[in-house]
């Protein structure tokens, strides 16, 4: 992979979305988003003992788990499959461009465009509560932050795989859309529930939480809480009551970027072995 | 018979052939395209043209062996492709403007803006009217002239352009023609087409392909 090859690439990818209108939608339904948290006073009301900038991010990020997964997921399956169809493939990899430039370049475009609203809106919560003389909980900012960046990179880079692996748009929007179900469905609050009510193997059931990057994201993000089963479900807090908290945050930091590395390992292996078009 | 006797072959081609699924689009061809040759690919849709032109393109995995500069287009992409101009049928979708994408091409082929905007306008596109405007806005015959001023500024060995006067109205074509003809002599030149009459003056050999084979391969008179 050159250097050159992957920068422009990655140059013409940022270019391009820049240009859409859902990209601007995007950044403002999040950076609106806090506002619209401000201005309602959520940060005089109270969650698990948090108020102030600790209750508005812990929303934040709770929004972020239904969105950002599904939005990733979307957005990116229909990059490479998209390009395809609409023959900027053809031409783009007519250049002297290798295909490992391309899929790299385009992924780390994507992530470029999909985590900096996401951050520029905790870095807008942080300064708009500086400015309104709230404490700022760094530790939450910084973490909040990490786990972001964890889950956007890991559903990145199972989009760049489903992108590289189906034939259609339609399909690969279809797909997206099963594997985000899929994992819904293992969250905590659901089936994992349910299964160990049914007195499913405990360890199988927080076995498959620990590999459900919605789950590790979900529970990282209340890792800075003291465990409590009525408001975290059962696997969340059983995992927060036998890990260390160091421990599980690197953890759910490492394994979504694992994951979607591992993924966008796939892909790209995938795209310079087949026909590209 | 052509006569290629001093000419050092840029595509060989041996036993190429391309499955898609259990269709095969090419049939065991061997070719060798010369320095030099200007060619007219000609055929109904489906004959192969544009797959032949992936595959010299590395964009298909094939059976068989191809050459293109004496490397493997699959392993070697990105060195021969640098020798390789391409103009595509259909442009692709940029949202990008014009201007970034002279910025984009430049960096990307280590050719000066200047040189693509000079060919742009022998072909005349006002190209710096248009500076800020998406490529994709543009109409059909401003992208294919922009696309074309890609393909030749970087002056490559190679040209390889797929239906490229489709877009283009009669004086514009004429402008391209011109410039084609006066364009390097040892280049090698292949342009895919439908309409032969249209394209006749500018080649040297006429290939025709029917059902992924080469069912016709001659000089032709310019």
């Amino acid at each position: 992979m050159s250097g050159k090859g992957f920068l422009a690439i990655l140059k013409l990818d940022l270019f391009q979305t820049l240009r859409t209108r859902g990209f601007w939608l995007y950044s403002l339904l999040f950076g609106g988003f806090v506002a619209y948290m401000f201005m309602s006073g959520i940060t005089e009301s109270q969650i698990i003992g948090f108020v102030g900038l600790g209750r508005l991010l812990v929303t934040f990020m709770q929004v972020c788990i239904v969105i950002i997964p599904i939005y990733v997921l979307i957005t990116v399956v229909r990059s490479i499959v998209g390009d395809k169809e609409s023959n900027v493939m053809e031409y783009m990899l007519s250049l002297p461009v290798s295909f490992n430039s391309f899929f790299w370049g385009k992924l780390f475009a994507k992530f470029i465009v999909i985590y900096t609203p996401l951050l520029l809106s905790l870095v807008l919560s942080i300064v708009w509560g500086s400015f309104l003389k709230l404490s700022v909980p760094w530790e939450f900012f910084w973490l909040y932050s990490g786990l972001l960046a964890a889950m956007v990179f890991c559903f990145l880079g199972i989009g760049m795989f489903i992108s590289v692996y189906t034939r259609s748009q339609e399909l690969a929007v279809s797909s997206a859309f099963v594997i985000w179900l899929v994992l819904v469905a293992f969250i905590d609050l659901l089936l994992m529930g349910m299964m160990l009510k049914l007195r499913m193997n405990p360890e199988l059931v927080i076995g498959l939480g620990m590999i459900n990057p919605l789950q590790v994201f979900r529970v990282g993000v209340l890792v800075l809480f003291d465990p409590k089963l009525t408001t975290m479900g059962p696997v969340a807090y059983y995992i927060l009551d036998t890990v260390s908290r160091t421990a599980y945050i690197a953890f759910a930091i490492g394994y979504p970027i694992l994951l979607g590395f591992l993924f966008a390992l796939l892909g790209a292996r995938r795209f310079r072995r087949k026909d590209v078009i | 018979m052509i006569e290629t006797v001093e000419k050092k072959p840029v595509i060989r081609a041996v036993d190429l052939s391309k499955l898609f699924k259990k269709q095969e689009v090419l049939k065991s061809l061997s070719v060798d395209f010369n320095e030099g040759d200007r060619i007219a690919l000609i055929g109904q849709n489906g004959a192969g043209k544009t797959t032949l032109i992936r595959c010299i393109l590395g964009q298909y995995v094939y059976n068989g062996r191809l050459e293109v500069l004496g490397k493997n287009p699959r392993k070697e992409r990105v060195a021969i492709l640098k020798e390789v101009g391409f103009v595509p049928q259909i442009p692709p979708p940029l949202k990008i403007t014009v201007k970034e994408m002279l910025a984009f091409f430049s960096n990307l082929c280590n050719v000066p803006v200047d040189d693509f905007i000079t060919i742009a306008e022998k072909l005349g596109l006002q190209i710096k009217e248009s500076m800020s405007k998406p490529f994709v806005a543009l109409s059909g015959g401003m992208k294919q002239k922009l696309l074309v001023s890609f393909a030749l500024g970087k002056q490559p060995k190679i040209l390889l352009m797929d239906e490229p006067s489709a877009n283009l109205d009669p004086a514009a074509r004429e402008m391209f023609f011109n410039y084609l003809k006066e364009y390097n002599k040892e280049a090698l030149l292949v342009l895919s087409s439908h309409r032969m009459d249209e394209i006749k003056g500018l080649v040297n050999r006429v290939v025709e392909m029917d059902f992924g084979n080469i069912i016709l391969d001659e000089s032709a008179n310019l």
